[in-house]
């Protein structure tokens, strides 16, 4: 029982953590090596918001998020709008610029350790005897609305609409008068905001540590590869494939081989089948 | 090698993409030395029986055969090894690179080497002169700076020369045009046909996917006609536009156009 | 209508290019001392660039360093520029070349010349095999799988503790002189800058450029771009792989670190930097990116910060690097034209 429900809980954060990735890309063929970044980036404005300012817990979470999509607009502004299409481009700057973020949080002072986000409640749930402590329950909560909410708002609401139809076909949107520019913008402010409500429930569980900026980047990029670059059923499926992989990595094997595990899901998926479990046709043209 | 039998034969060739069933069945036999042309409207298959015959794209079903050889799924470059060569629709010469050393690419792979490139001649020259001596039988002026100049500055006409050469600097067995006409003023196709001829008559068999049926006929003697990925029908050109079918898939409505 | 009369600046090219970009027409010998002056200054001053730092060790080392990163940025080059594969991964040559050079001198005993020519051949091997899998793989995918091989290399290392774990090896032996270190270095710098310019030039470097342009024609021709691409792999890694040994020998020891990040993000910063395509322009580049690390080293990973932001901000002005503008600068005459 263990194994179900931890690695349903490991599923689900991986999830949160790679669904801003999927989303940008999904939309704006955008790919936003600066996700790991801004991840890190929200958890420590977060923890400034609280410990320096004193706000209160929810005025500082909603804060940070609002920072963060605030950095995820302006860094389409000032860089990726520039050089939109020229997809090496965008992958080198976004990475830099995540690069200068984590290392400039890291010169700054924060160096992990002692930085901490509060849970929301200390307590402990029984889910089948299995101890379950409310955080955890949070981050299934939150992975559980997120779902519900992207769905609703990409099916009900009209720019998650435009954002659909930009992804499915952008020439033919932009013909319709979707401006892709607008919803680029809009992509990659919200995918930033994803990977901060990502930081938010998730640092909780541990403290908040530049590392994780790098390895959040890695866990997205499984994700997304293995479920297929741009599509979004994918991504679902590929974050509890991995997440269970992961978890009885950790259960039954050494904890140093859980990134072993993700690193090698990109490489063997590239190479035996690059457009993904779930990936479209289209992405098979990128292969020879 | 076989000298008498068909140099390249299809056998019921289909290729299919997911539920579009680009090529449906077709089977038809080349002659050595013969000019053999495909006709159809767009969208008929025309492309994607070349990409399957050339190895580009592996048939979902049928065998396509060269020399009696079986060459079904052959990865493309084995295809060119052998003596197949395409021309592209939408040219693709290396852009930055001067018009003639878009020619020593291909005289650089094993086959030109093998052979010497087009009629032996790089045996004995070294491959820039071999690629300057091609370009100047296609109608590049040798003095000028035309062959010199970067292949993405040069105009459609010779592009669709280069395309050529580069099919011919391999010194290939068959050649497939895809489209060569196309996009081409009436007086640089009559000045393509000759050379076309010309080719065919060092022994080349040629293979023509074409829209511009009027200069087709001077040089196929036999033509296939397809429509939506299924062979109509097959015979010398008065025949094939005399069928029914063909006059309703594709001259009743490219008639107008002309 | 604008009152002002109209001017423009007209460009020239100097005439000594005659019809091909390779021809020259020399007739003089100032224009053979134009066309040699800038290859000359930059071998001449890469030779006399010990003896000028010989007063102070530490820029000596630094020096030195400048040609380590150099031949990884000229093999980023190479590879991203020339065949059309951005690899994200230098590190993993220069990796795999460190631990085959740190693991040939210290269980079999090999000198350091021969550890390090050794390794710069089977690491290459070693690399463009490993890589080979993945050479399908075009644009974003192909940079998303390189990033991923150095950081494997480093889970795997650290996680079965193979080639001495996180420790690596100690206890490498160094050169014999300060002067053959030097000379060692730059002559493989030198040797591999224009060797690999030299082979560009060759119809074997032509099979390569056109298979960046269009490689299904380079198919149609019959020739395999798998293949193609396999070979400037290998060329690739032969430089990486001998920089990583080199490194090794230099420093007498080899860790996880030879997979650090920073090896392969420095790299591409010193290429845009330097000027993409031209091969010589990576080296410029880590001529000023290395000296400025260094400078800011007190300040820990501020330095980090400023060359990422170097890097982004040359990739979003789309610039064309130093040398791509100062050899259009030296090659052409420039004046204003009443229109």
């Amino acid at each position: 029982m263990d194994i179900v429900i931890y690695g349903f809980i490991q599923s689900v954060a991986l999830l949160l953590m790679a669904f801003g990735f999927s989303l940008v890309y999904g939309v704006s063929r955008l790919p936003n090596f600066a996700h790991g970044a801004l991840y890190v980036l929200t958890g420590f404005v977060a923890w400034a918001f609280v410990n320096r300012a004193g706000w209160p817990y929810p005025l500082a979470v909603v804060g940070a998020l609002a920072v963060a999509g605030l950095a995820g607009l302006l860094l389409y502004q000032f860089v990726l709008k520039r050089i939109r299409g020229m997809e090496m481009s965008e992958v080198i700057a976004s990475y830099a610029i995540g690069l200068a973020i984590l290392e400039g949080l890291r010169w700054w002072g924060f160096r992990g350790g002692t930085h901490a986000l509060p849970t929301v409640s200390d307590g402990v749930a029984f889910l089948f005897d299995v101890p379950v402590d409310h955080q955890r329950l949070l981050v299934v909560g939150v992975g559980a609305a997120l779902l519900v909410g992207i769905w609703a708002y990409t099916r009900f609401s009209k720019a998650g609409l435009a954002l659909r139809a930009i992804a499915q076909d952008e020439r033919a949107a932009m013909m319709l008068g979707i401006d892709s520019d607008r919803t680029g913008m809009l992509a990659v402010a919200l995918g930033s905001a994803l990977a901060g409500l990502a930081a938010v429930v998730i640092f909780p569980l541990g403290s908040i540590v530049i590392e994780e900026g790098y390895k959040v980047l890695i866990y997205a990029l499984a994700v997304c590869v293995v479920g297929g670059l741009g599509s979004w059923v994918g991504t679902v499926l590929a974050s509890f494939l991995l997440g269970f992989a992961q978890y009885v990595t950790v259960a039954y094997g050494k904890p140093h081989y859980q990134m072993v595990v993700m690193l090698l899901a990109i490489v063997v998926t590239l190479v035996v089948r690059p457009s993904g479990l779930f990936g479209r046709q289209k992405s098979l043209e990128e292969r020879v | 090698m076989s000298g008498t039998g068909p140099i390249l034969e299809l056998r019921n060739v289909s290729m299919h993409f997911g539920g579009i069933r680009a090529v449906e069945n077709v089977s038809f036999q080349v002659e050595p030395g013969e000019v053999v042309g495909i006709i159809g409207p767009n969208g008929s298959g025309k492309t994607t029986l070349i990409n399957c015959i050339t190895g580009f794209l592996k048939p979902t079903r049928g065998k396509v055969l060269f020399h009696g050889r079986d060459i079904t799924g052959m990865p493309a470059h084995k295809v060119a090894q052998l003596g197949i060569t395409r021309t592209f629709q939408i040219m693709r010469p290396y852009h930055s690179l001067p018009a003639y050393k878009n020619l020593v690419v291909p005289l650089c792979s094993p086959r030109a080497r093998r052979t010497g490139g087009w009629r032996g001649g790089g045996r004995h020259g070294d491959r820039d002169t071999v690629a300057l001596d091609i370009l100047e039988e296609l109608g590049f002026e040798r003095d000028s700076r035309v062959p010199y100049q970067a292949a993405g500055t040069l105009p459609t006409g010779y592009l669709k020369r280069l395309e050529l050469g580069r099919c011919l600097a391999l010194n290939p067995e068959v050649l497939i045009c895809d489209e060569v006409f196309s996009g081409l003023s009436a007086s640089e196709i009559a000045s393509l046909v000759p050379l076309i001829r010309r080719i065919n008559e060092q022994g080349l068999t040629i293979l023509m996917i074409e829209h511009r049926l009027r200069e087709l006929f001077q040089v196929a003697r036999r033509v296939v006609a397809l429509s939506y990925g299924e062979k109509i029908t097959e015979g010398p050109p008065e025949e094939v536009t005399a069928h029914p079918k063909v006059r309703e898939a594709y001259l009743g409505s490219e008639e107008e156009g002309c | 209508m604008n009152a002002q009369p109209q001017r423009r600046k007209e460009r020239i090219d100097r005439g000594i290019k005659a019809r091909a970009e390779t021809i020259y027409a020399l007739s003089s010998l100032e224009e053979l001392a134009y066309l040699l002056g800038p290859r000359l200054l930059f071998i001449v001053g890469f030779l006399a660039l010990p003896l000028i730092l010989a007063p102070w060790p530490y820029w000596h080392r630094v020096a030195l360093s400048v040609c380590v990163l150099g031949l990884v940025s000229v093999s980023f080059d190479f590879l991203a520029n020339q065949v059309g594969l951005v690899s994200l991964g230098g590190a993993f040559f220069f990796g795999v070349g460190g631990y085959t050079a740190a693991l040939l001198n210290t269980a079999w005993g090999l000198p350091p010349v021969l550890a390090i020519g050794l390794a710069t051949v089977v690491g290459a091997g070693i690399c463009a095999v490993l890589i080979a899998p993945c050479l399908p793989l075009r644009g974003i995918y192909f940079a998303i799988v390189t990033l991923m091989y150095p950081l494997l290399m480093t889970r795997i290392i650290e996680a079965a503790d193979i080639l001495g774990g996180t420790e690596g090896f100690r206890g490498i032996t160094g050169f014999s002189s300060v002067w053959t270190e030097a000379y060692g270095l730059i002559l493989g710098l030198l040797v591999g800058v224009f060797g690999l310019r030299r082979y560009l030039a060759e119809d074997a470097g032509l099979v390569i450029r056109a298979v960046k342009e269009n490689d299904q024609s380079v198919r149609a021709s019959g020739i395999s771009v798998a293949g193609v691409r396999f070979k400037a792999l290998y060329l690739a890694g032969l430089l990486g792989c001998f920089a990583g040994a080199y490194y090794v020998h230099m420093y007498r020891s080899v860790g996880i670190s030879a997979f650090a990040l920073d090896l392969s993000i420095l790299p591409i910063a010193a290429t845009v930097i330097g000027g993409g395509g031209t091969l010589v322009g990576p080296v410029i580049g880590s001529l000023i990116l290395v000296p400025l690390s260094e400078v800011l080293r007190d300040f820990g990973s501020l330095r980090i910060v400023v060359y990422s932001l170097v890097l982004a901000g040359f990739v979003v002005f789309r610039s064309e690097g130093i040398l791509v503008f100062a050899t259009r600068k030296y090659q052409q005459f420039e004046r204003w034209v009443e229109v």
